[in-house]
């Protein structure tokens, strides 16, 4: 894929600078974050990037896993089945909006255009939405925070399903109309489909966006037996005292399903959006 | 199309169905169904020490009430945790009991429509303590840890090497400052990496301004004395500056926190941190063999005979009025043990103590550091102490510690530090719905 | 033949759903498409988004509220961390922003060049958009920490005086905004490869016939071709620099002092403190003012778009 370069041979020096530059920026603050994450508590406490003069994995491994009742694992099912659930429930909601919002041009469509972008920008009240959620008896509920996910994320899926729904030709519609498809035929033997280089890329945006969430089950699902991987956080990081190697084992051992997520999809990420892109 | 639509539902409600099922707890039985035994979930703060008490508090109430099971959350510190158990309060789904501050921030949790006032220990609790968890003459709390003091901690070694008395007035502290200074030993320690460190100036400086103008609290809720207008309140602002100004301060000020301020102090590379007498424990446990190496004093003030110590009451375990039934009962006798000697002797076991108790006739070890006992003289000693003023008047603004950072770090002066902080008090008394404002 | 059974019962499904549908229901674009999104939209985020106008009005301890007019809107101007928070909102917005379009189309032509170990470089551009924000926040205050971080013993060894990036009230804003570029520039790079991938091959072919330089092509070719990337890339950075607050509060909490405080912090400290209307307040003061930014500027943008 040559793009800019007119030349076919591979720039030595610019690569090697962009890799060491890369290097620098991007890899040594996840070294430090390993690091630190295998050092005892005095060592860690330093600071520094230094190699650890003990390795510590396993104790300090075992140290937060354990803490308070196995509360890690806890948050790791728990935030399994928030991601899960919402993602599922987004990618279809939002991938229906995208694909009539884009394809019928009503009287309506404005407005549902300044909703969706009302969504992207305005930040939610958090107090009304709590009491919004207690009249439906959902506060503190598991379906409830995933609700919430849904309603936070629709407008972002949405504008990404629309660009990409435009990309994809109306004569492809037409032929399935023809063919005598009703419209949710259409859509999900036809689009659906169609999309599916975009919906890794909404999958992987929002898994990793619910995954990373802090403020939102922190306010929408409190106590201790509903956290999150992101509310471990404040396990070890109190303000009072800090165990920093316990700290960076806990970001590291959070860090690894969006890690995975990434080896998985990695490729599959540009090659669907640009794909999803050349369609047009 | 019915079957993809009908196909569509069933996933839908497969996933809340699977949602509903939330993770739970793991690793330690929950058998709360039978033979009469009830658990008692009970919400706490997340610092190491508060979390040490409790789970002995559970323990050792366990040991002795077989049938009831006390399970500890917790949750942040600071507005952030405040915030959380209003908001859980508000809506009815606190835990069944739960530590949280006396005094103002009590106050601020409507007691008498949340709580559950609770009778059975009241002649057994210190009055002050009592005052701050007393609302509309009912009392609602049982102590959770200790008294503490907002003062200054020294380091003796170096007070010891360099001759220099416990100063009383803060002329004599700035003089002993200078001799630090010159010793090449960081005279004050500032750690403005955790904000909250940064007010003791301010609000450990109460006993001095109630001294030269007794009855200060009452006016001050009444919209009738001003930290801005009121020199002896402006004081507290003005210390934090002069001693930035005088280059007095650590340099790493800015960035450095409560850990790094008490090795700091242990390690005698700074020799005195004012800070809330509580951090002792922390300090002792991270600095082993301290324990008689670190002394106490109060905030000088400006007149020597006058000169003491500000208090802070202990926090305090409710029964949020949501509790009921067996559970409110279960909860009753726990508060009952908390108030009592037997919680006294779990709470010292768990973690040092660090101040006096709150309950009348549970005696602190002998063995305490040196810093406890010179509080503990303070305490004694009639009218050389105070409460702090959030125990006295209910108006107290949530960005003091900002404001006290600004000041402290040269960004404010003094007085236009008091004159933001009386602005921002207003909301506070606004929102309490206090007349005069 | 299953297709015509399908298509024939949705239409008299539609049909009986509402007669005024009837011409629509020919549409293979039902309107009730919406409906399940907007059930879920309206109830969880549009009725606390109205009811906080009312609630914006009261004094609201969540115990009880007291309808008190205006004066909610009146204090929260009197802030003094208002004032200042909002330009501080809007440097953080426009540097933040900007930095991703400049180095986020950079960095795209750069991994759609020939370049030695593109893949592995895509992916470190792209990894720490999947970390979780308040690590990252973690991680970059003890790296920036003035005497023991790592940037600054770096910055000592080749004889430069580091300055206290978080701590120091000069600095403290703009490092925050550069870890969000850190962070956030992997989406942008994203947006602009997909974007310049897309651009037909025979254009650069032509060029090349024409014997255009590499920078002529990036000028004439790759900007304006991608010019829907940098609109995206804008719009979403824009209006994500405008509500940004979890890696503020997670590096310096809107410190020293009020100094890197912007809106979303003050509104986040005067919900923390308990002014409940008052917070809700500063919330529709921060929707009044991202609507009058963002929404003439993505009008203009469409526009722009459709012109091309």
């Amino acid at each position: 894929m040559t793009v800019v370069a007119s030349s076919r041979r591979p720039r030595v020096l610019l690569s090697l600078v962009a890799i060491l530059l890369s290097v620098v920026v991007f890899l040594v603050p996840f070294a430090f974050i390993l690091l630190t994450a295998v050092k005892s508590r005095q060592e860690a406490s330093q600071l520094d990037f230094s190699w650890p003069t003990q390795f510590q994995f396993v104790q300090n491994f075992a140290d937060v896993v354990q803490a308070r009742d196995y509360m890690l694992i806890i948050a790791f099912i728990n935030s399994t089945i928030l991601t899960v659930a919402s993602v599922s429930i987004l990618v279809v909601l939002a991938a229906m909006v995208a694909f009539v919002l884009q394809r019928r041009r009503t009287r309506w469509s404005g407005l549902i255009n300044f909703l969706v972008l009302s969504g992207l920008i305005i930040p939610p009240a958090v107090v009304p939405t709590i009491w919004v959620l207690q009249k439906l008896g959902l506060f503190r509920t598991m379906p409830g925070l995933i609700l919430i996910e849904v309603a936070f994320g629709l407008s972002f899926c949405i504008l990404l399903f629309r660009a990409f729904i435009s990309t994809i030709p109306r004569e492809l519609d037409e032929a399935a109309v023809i063919d005598g498809a009703g419209p949710l035929r259409l859509f999900f033997r036809v689009i659906l489909p169609l999309l599916r280089s975009v919906i890794i890329t909404v999958v992987v945006v929002q898994s990793v966006t619910i995954f990373n969430d802090f403020t939102n089950p922190l306010y929408f699902l409190p106590g201790d037996q509903n956290a999150t991987v992101q509310l471990t956080l404040y396990n070890f990081s109190s303000a009072y005292s800090t165990q920093y190697n316990l700290l960076f084992m806990d970001i590291l051992l959070i860090t690894i399903p969006p890690l995975l997520m990434f080896l998985f999809f990695n490729k599959r990420i540009v090659a669907g959006m640009t794909a999803g892109a050349v369609k047009g | 199309m019915k079957r993809s639509r009908i196909a569509l539902s069933v996933l839908a409600s497969a996933t809340l169905a699977l949602g509903a099922c939330s993770a739970g707890s793991l690793g330690s039985s929950d058998d709360e169904g039978g033979g009469g035994k009830v658990t008692l979930s009970f919400l706490t703060d997340n610092q190491p020490e508060t979390v040490k008490i409790a789970e002995g508090l559970a323990k050792d109430f366990t040991a002795k009430n077989p049938d009831i099971t006390v399970k500890v959350e917790t949750r942040p510190q600071g507005t952030e945790g405040d915030n959380i158990v209003k908001t859980r309060l508000s809506t009815g789904d606190m835990t069944d009991v739960f530590q949280y501050n006396s005094g103002s921030l009590f106050q601020a949790l409507a007691p008498s429509k949340n709580l559950t006032a609770v009778d059975g220990f009241t002649d057994r609790l210190d009055e002050n303590f009592a005052k701050t968890v007393t609302f509309e003459d009912k009392v609602y709390g049982a102590p959770f840890g200790n008294f503490m003091a907002g003062a200054i901690l020294y380091n003796k070694d170096v007070y010891a090497k360099l001759g220099l008395q416990v100063p009383k007035t803060w002329d004599e502290f700035m003089a002993n400052n200078a001799k630090i200074k010159a010793s090449g030993v960081d005279p004050v320690i500032q750690t403005y990496g955790e904000t909250w460190t940064s007010q003791l100036f301010i609000l450990g400086d109460y006993h001095n301004v109630e001294a030269a103008e007794p009855g200060w609290a009452d006016k001050y809720t009444k919209n009738q004395a001003k930290y801005a207008t009121s020199p002896p309140a402006r004081a507290g602002f003005e210390h934090l500056q002069q001693v930035h100004d005088a280059g007095y301060i650590n340099k790493d000020f800015a960035s450095a926190k409560l850990t790094d301020g008490l090795t700091k102090l242990a390690k005698g590379q700074g020799a005195q941190y004012p800070i809330l007498s509580a951090m002792l424990s922390q300090l002792i446990a991270d600095n082993p063999g301290t324990e008689n190496k670190i002394g106490l004093f109060a905030i000088p003030g400006s007149d020597t005979a006058k000169n003491g110590l500000t208090v802070w009451s202990p926090s305090a375990v409710y029964l949020p009025s949501s509790t009921t039934g067996d559970k409110a009962e279960a909860a009753k006798k726990f508060l009952d043990f908390v108030a009592g000697p037997d919680g006294c002797a779990s709470q010292a076991a768990a973690s040092q103590p660090t101040g006096p108790f709150a309950v009348k006739g549970c005696k602190v070890p002998d063995t305490v550091p040196q810093a406890v006992k010179d509080m503990q003289a303070y305490i004694d000693q009639p009218g050389a102490s105070s409460l702090a003023l959030e125990f006295l008047s209910p108006v107290k603004g949530p960005a003091l510690e900002q404001i006290c950072v600004e000041v402290g770090s040269g960004i404010r002066k003094a007085d236009a530090g008091a004159k933001l902080y009386d602005e921002d008090v207003k909301k506070q008394a606004q929102q309490l719905g206090l007349s005069g404002w | 033949m299953t297709a015509i059974v399908e298509k024939s019962s949705a239409r008299s499904r539609s049909r009986a759903a509402g007669p005024a549908g009837g011409k629509r229901a020919k549409s293979p674009y039902p309107n009730w498409f919406y409906l399940p999104a907007a059930l879920v939209y309206a109830v969880l985020f549009i009725v606390p988004t109205v009811t906080s106008f009312y609630f914006s009005m009261t004094r609201w301890t969540l115990f009880d509220s007291k309808f008190i007019g205006f004066d909610n809107y009146v204090t929260f101007f009197k802030e003094p961390a208002l004032v200042s928070g909002l330009t501080h909102t809007i440097v953080y917005a426009v540097v933040t922003s900007g930095l991703k379009v400049v180095l986020g189309l950079g960095l795209a032509v750069l991994l759609t060049s020939q370049i030695i170990g593109r893949g592995y470089l895509r992916s470190v551009v792209f990894f720490p958009v999947l970390v979780s924000t308040i690590g990252v926040g973690l991680t970059f205050t003890i790296l920036m920490d003035p005497e023991q971080g790592l940037i600054n013993q770096s910055l000592a060894v080749i004889g430069i005086d580091g300055p206290g990036w978080l701590t120091d009230p000069s600095y403290a804003l703009l490092s925050v905004a550069l870890v969000d570029v850190w962070k956030g520039v992997g989406l942008a790079t994203l947006i602009y490869i997909a974007g310049i991938v897309s651009i037909p091959q025979e254009y650069f072919e032509a060029a090349r016939v024409d014997g255009a330089s590499a920078w002529q092509n990036f000028r004439r070719i790759v900007l304006p071709l991608a010019r829907p990337a940098t609109f995206t890339v804008i719009l979403l950075s824009l209006i994500g620099g405008l509500r940004s607050f979890d890696l503020i509060w997670a590096m310096t909490r809107g410190g020293p002092g009020f100094t890197s405080d912007v809106i979303a912090s003050v509104i986040y400290k005067q919900y923390q403190a308990g002014f409940y209307g008052l917070s809700t307040a500063g919330n529709v003061v921060l929707f009044l003012l991202v609507t009058a930014i963002v929404f003439p500027l993505s009008r203009y943008l469409n526009k722009k778009e459709v012109d091309l």
